[in-house]
């Protein structure tokens, strides 16, 4: 499996570190509902087709990347900086 | 025999080998199949099951029969096939599977109870007695099946694996492969061609066949040059492509020292290559099957293509009157070939009713052969016709059933083949893996022209994507033979007909699996065994499907196929490890202190990926516990030294590094000062503990961060989490500077003289207090001083760049040994901290929380951080919950062990009673006794109870009292002093 990193380019996917689904990057606020905070911490949808995943480039450039594949054809449709989707600096 | 004049060999070179112990002569190019049957052997093994014996029946990688092992000693390579094993000057092989040998084999006995031993035997016997399974029944069956065996030694031989990466891999050098490879390179494509032979050519090795009006070797060698000439192609011969994964990846196996006489140096014997490869075409060509009749497993009896490869490639005659037996007219060339060069033909049996030929020789169409006859060798066969059975002799048969495209790779991402009637095979799914295109007999061509022209029509269809096109238009020119088949799968009769000669498996037993309901063709396969081992059924999973959809009655492309996984071929696990054997296993770290440790006597031991001292033994100190015991009471009384520079050390700047800290810590730092330390306790969202350790702020918005040892890495995964994914907005950088400096421990009463041997500005309790931080020169050096304690005591750590930190060590515990004072090793570190109740990982163990440690009061209730909502939730709060206490022995027995269970005292030590359980331990020189962590249901609430411990693994069973965590010195006033 390979990686398109937007910063390193083309990477085997041994160089990252997986983590899963991506919406761990939403975390709710403190005040956030009991069941707000179940679902974030708990519980993630296994789609058959596309997917959106969190990865590590540890062993490349430290980013964290979202990346956008589908789990029945294997195919990996995208890969961005989770910066950049959440606009730094903003 | 050899035939004079024939083959691609080398005959100036002779070559010696042995086989079973006799010297063997052949030439170099020669297999060991192809040099053994040149000196008239024919019997190379024994079959798996029934130890019949077996020949060779093919001439490639997909050999079931003729397998050997190769080599001595750590050296050995058990199933070997033959067929692939180049020979070189002092070659050693042996045959598998026979005892006492292999023209007289005991367990051939296993082949008159053929009758007890079908599919599915070994499930229905040996059900009872269940006791009898492991000591008679399993050691039987180990001993009468199998193949080669390991030699049980270290593995001696060196591997290498590599990547490479290119714009088109071509998968097989055969004509369709060197052509695709010459058109793709000669457009400007970086081309990959991988082929598992020593030549490249293919089927134009072993075929007399003219292209462009010369022989086809000639053709593919000349090709084969051109190509090698060129910058942008790389050729890898004697590799083969095994597995297909997402994203144009390829795995391949190179066998890069098997046909070398010297092995080892700088040539690995194998190397394992990841190949990506923005576009792939297979080029694997097609292999050959046999017809299932009765007792077609005599050695004598081959593959038609494989008769062809000995005599046009090896120039080896594989019998002195041979007969051909096919449904197929691709077969007839054998049967030409053979009396070109001299070879008596006895007969040609073809099933299809109405084929003919030109050729002079005895001619039986509409026929099959009945059976055969010969024990170790062939020597006659019984042809059948109009019911007729006529017997001849012949020392060889030649079979062909058709030819089964390798279908293999395409199948490895899902893709199902499907059934082609014209060939009686099944080729590649079209678009099965993204971006291969499959051209020649894999694609289910079955003339050389047509193998060409797919070529030519796929790298052009690609040369357009890459905005080019080809510059040859002209594809080489061939005589072209419309290939004929038609069904002839199994001949019924008496005597076994044989599938998968390397599992023995026969056309009764794929009848019997269906008798029994196993009707997939997934069932067949685990009920039969056929299409296991190591050819993986190549030339016998298609003939089988054909006996399972007749005795079911579906058709071929309703049975389907069994998956085809990979590898295509068997890969050692040795190449694909490279290097992971023994301390290759791991990457090893090394302080700077390493080889001074190492000089003074100690023991190193692992931490993680590092190498720390045990302790630092001293002259007459017979075991481990007399040293540590000694350090505990240096660091207590005088002075210790201790390199922590495994600790993970994060320099995080910028003006928003406070609130990321605020964030990731449970107590607050953005009110730390310039100059001052403070310990901070960090949690994973779920609330639970992630790491401990210290954060200095070394300047306005400077500060370093020390980890765990064992943490280093996740927290730093967890920084860059916090920043990039949760608060990208703040402004702040930080990196991992654990390698750049070199940190030590100076600890004891007397640190702070050692300190100021070794600073060109003394410092004093006055101007540097406990949890002061800065910066100091160490005889010149720039330098930081931090003063914190990991063992209770007045203590500092020295941090210095790297590069003087074995100099540092030394002067340090030279220093402290004239003092009275020396080095002190993780042993006594541990009993250290073990006295101040501080915590590891070893507590801090992933499942418990800042209240289990007694920590809750550190998340900060003025303002948020990860983890604090979920450590707020009430079953996280619960006062049952096992707490962190520590414990002391009482009675008679004086020993705790880590990893023991806690009970009541009077309760029974079973599951249901558990009170939980200890974490570490250490004897306590300073106290006389053992102190132990645990964690134990409401345990706050319970010091000074009795509690019984039970190691249930060693029998050891103390009872013990609840104690305060912190054993030494609770007010802290020796860190203060």
């Amino acid at each position: 499996m390979r990686i398109p990193c937007p910063t390193c380019g083309d990477r085997d996917r041994r160089e990252f570190y997986y983590v899963g689904d991506a919406q761990i990057i939403n975390r709710p606020s403190p005040e956030a509902s009991e069941d707000t905070w179940d679902d974030y911490l708990h519980n993630r949808d296994n789609p058959a087709g596309v997917t959106k995943d969190l990865w590590y480039h540890e062993n490349g450039c430290n980013s964290w990347l979202v990346v956008t594949r589908n789990t029945t054809t294997h195919e990996v449709q995208h890969a961005e900086l989770v910066t950049k989707l959440k606009g730094d600096g903003s | 025999m050899r035939v004079s004049g024939k083959g691609l060999i080398n005959r100036q070179n002779t070559v010696n080998f042995k086989f079973d112990g006799v010297n063997y002569t052949g030439y170099e190019g020669d297999s060991v199949a192809s040099a053994l049957l040149a000196s008239g052997k024919k019997l190379f093994g024994r079959s798996f099951k029934y130890h019949r014996p077996r020949g060779v029946l093919t001439a490639g990688s997909e050999e079931p029969n003729a397998l050997i092992t190769v080599g001595e000693g750590s050296f050995q390579d058990p199933n070997v096939r033959a067929t692939t094993q180049e020979i070189f000057e002092g070659l050693v092989t042996r045959s598998q599977n026979n005892w006492p040998n292999l023209s007289y084999d005991v367990l051939s006995i296993n082949d008159l109870f053929s009758h007890f031993l079908g599919a599915g035997f070994y499930y229905k016997t040996f059900m009872w007695p269940k006791s009898f399974w492991e000591k008679i029944y399993e050691p039987f069956i180990r001993r009468a099946a199998g193949l080669g065996s390991l030699s049980g030694l270290h593995n001696s031989d060196t591997y290498e694996k590599a990547y490479a990466f290119c714009d088109l891999l071509v998968i097989g050098g055969g004509p369709s492969g060197l052509l695709a490879a010459k058109l793709a390179a000669e457009a400007g494509l970086d081309v990959i061609i991988a082929e598992q032979e020593p030549i490249f050519g293919g089927r134009l090795n072993s075929e007399t066949e003219q292209v462009d009006g010369m022989p086809g070797s000639t053709w593919a060698a000349k090709t084969t040059e051109s190509l090698k000439l060129m910058d942008n192609v790389r050729l890898f011969s004697r590799t083969t492509v095994t597995g297909v994964y997402d994203q144009g990846t390829f795995a391949a196996v190179e066998r890069v020292g098997h046909h070398l006489s010297k092995r080892g140096g700088d040539l690995p014997l194998e190397c394992f290559w990841r190949i990506v490869a923005k576009n792939s075409v297979l080029a694997a060509g097609a292999i050959e099957r046999t017809i299932a009749f009765p007792n077609n497993d005599r050695p004598g009896i081959m593959t038609a293509s494989a008769v062809r490869t000995y005599l046009n490639r090896y120039g080896v005659s594989t019998g002195k009157s041979v007969a051909i037996f096919c449904n197929n007219n691709a077969a007839h060339k054998t049967a030409s070939d053979l009396l070109e060069s001299g070879v008596n033909v006895a007969a040609i049996i073809d099933s299809r009713k109405d084929s003919e030929t030109a050729l002079d020789v005895p001619f039986y169409n509409g026929a099959e052969v009945s059976n055969t006859f010969g024990r170790q060798g062939l020597k006659s066969i019984n042809i059948k016709k109009n019911n007729v059975e006529t017997k001849i002799e012949v020392d060889c048969l030649a079979v062909s059933g058709g030819w089964n495209p390798t279908v293999h790779l395409t199948c490895h991402m899902n893709g199902r083949p499907t059934w082609n009637d014209e060939i009686l095979s099944f080729v590649p799914e079209i678009g099965a893996i993204p971006n291969m295109a499959v051209v020649g007999s894999a694609n289910g061509h079955m003339d050389t022209g047509k193998c060409f022209e797919s070529a030519q029509k796929e790298i052009n269809s690609l040369l357009k994507t890459f905005g080019k096109s080809s510059k040859t238009k002209k594809i080489p020119n061939v005589e072209t033979t419309k290939f004929e088949i038609s069904p002839k799968w199994a001949v019924e009769g008496k005597g076994r007909a044989w599938l998968d000669y390397q599992n023995d498996v026969t056309v009764k037993d794929v009848r019997q699996s269906v008798q029994e309901n196993f009707k997939s063709v997934e069932h067949m396969k685990r009920y039969t065994t056929q299409g296991m081992a190591i050819d993986q059924g190549k030339n016998s999973n298609v003939a089988a499907l054909a006996i399972l959809a007749d005795a079911t009655g579906r058709g071929i492309p309703e049975t389907g196929t069994t998956t085809f996984r990979p590898p295509f071929v068997p890969v050692s696990i040795a190449s694909m490890g490279k290097n992971a054997q023994g301390s290759g296993f791991a990457p090893q770290r090394f302080t700077t202190s390493h080889a001074a440790s190492v000089d003074r006597g100690s023991p190193m031991i692992e931490a993680g990926l590092w190498y720390r001292p045990s302790y630092f033994p001293q002259v007459g100190e017979t075991n481990w516990r007399q040293s540590c015991d000694r350090e505990v009471e240096m660091v207590r009384t005088n002075v210790g030294v201790c390199d922590v520079s495994t600790l993970g050390k994060i320099d995080i700047q910028g003006p928003d590094a406070h609130k990321l800290l605020d964030f990731v810590y449970t107590n607050m730092f953005s009110t730390l000062k310039v100059g001052k330390v403070r310990y901070g306790l960090m949690l994973r969202e779920d609330g639970h503990v992630m790491d401990d350790g210290t954060t200095a702020c070394l300047a306005p918005d400077h500060y370093l961060m020390t980890t765990t040892t064992a943490a280093a890495g996740q927290v730093m995964r967890h920084l860059d989490f916090v920043h990039q994914c949760l608060h990208p907005e703040w402004d702040l950088s930080f990196i991992s500077v654990t390698e750049q400096w070199a940190q030590f421990s100076i600890a004891g009463p007397r640190s702070q003289e050692l300190v100021n041997a070794v600073l060109d500005q003394p410092i004093s309790s006055e101007n540097f207090p406990y949890m002061s931080c800065g910066l100091v020169d160490v005889l010149g050096v720039p330098s930081r001083l931090f003063r914190i304690s990991f063992s209770g005591e007045h203590a500092y750590e020295l941090a210095v760049p790297s590069r003087y930190g074995d100099s540092l060590f030394r002067l340090l515990a030279s220093r402290a040994e004239e003092m009275g004072g020396g080095p002190y090793g993780m042993e006594a570190l541990n009993v250290l901290r073990l006295e101040k109740g501080f915590i590891t990982h070893a507590e801090i163990h992933g499942r418990v929380t800042a209240f289990d440690i007694g920590m809750q009061r550190m998340i900060s209730e003025k303002k948020d951080c990860i983890g604090k909502t979920s450590a707020a939730r009430p079953g996280l709060l619960d006062s049952n919950r096992e707490q962190m206490v520590a414990i002391k022995p009482l009675g008679a027995v004086k020993q705790l062990v880590a990893g023991a269970h806690l009970f009541e005292t009077n309760d029974e030590p079973i599951r249901e009673n558990d009170q939980g359980y200890v974490t570490s331990v250490g004897f306590s020189p300073t106290f006389g006794y053992f102190i132990g962590l645990a964690f134990l249901k409401n345990g706050r609430g319970r010091l000074g109870d009795r509690i019984k411990m039970v190691d249930h693994l060693r029998g050891i069973e103390t009872e013990c009292e609840v104690i305060n965590t912190v054993s030494f010195d609770p007010k802290g006033d020796r860190l203060r002093d």
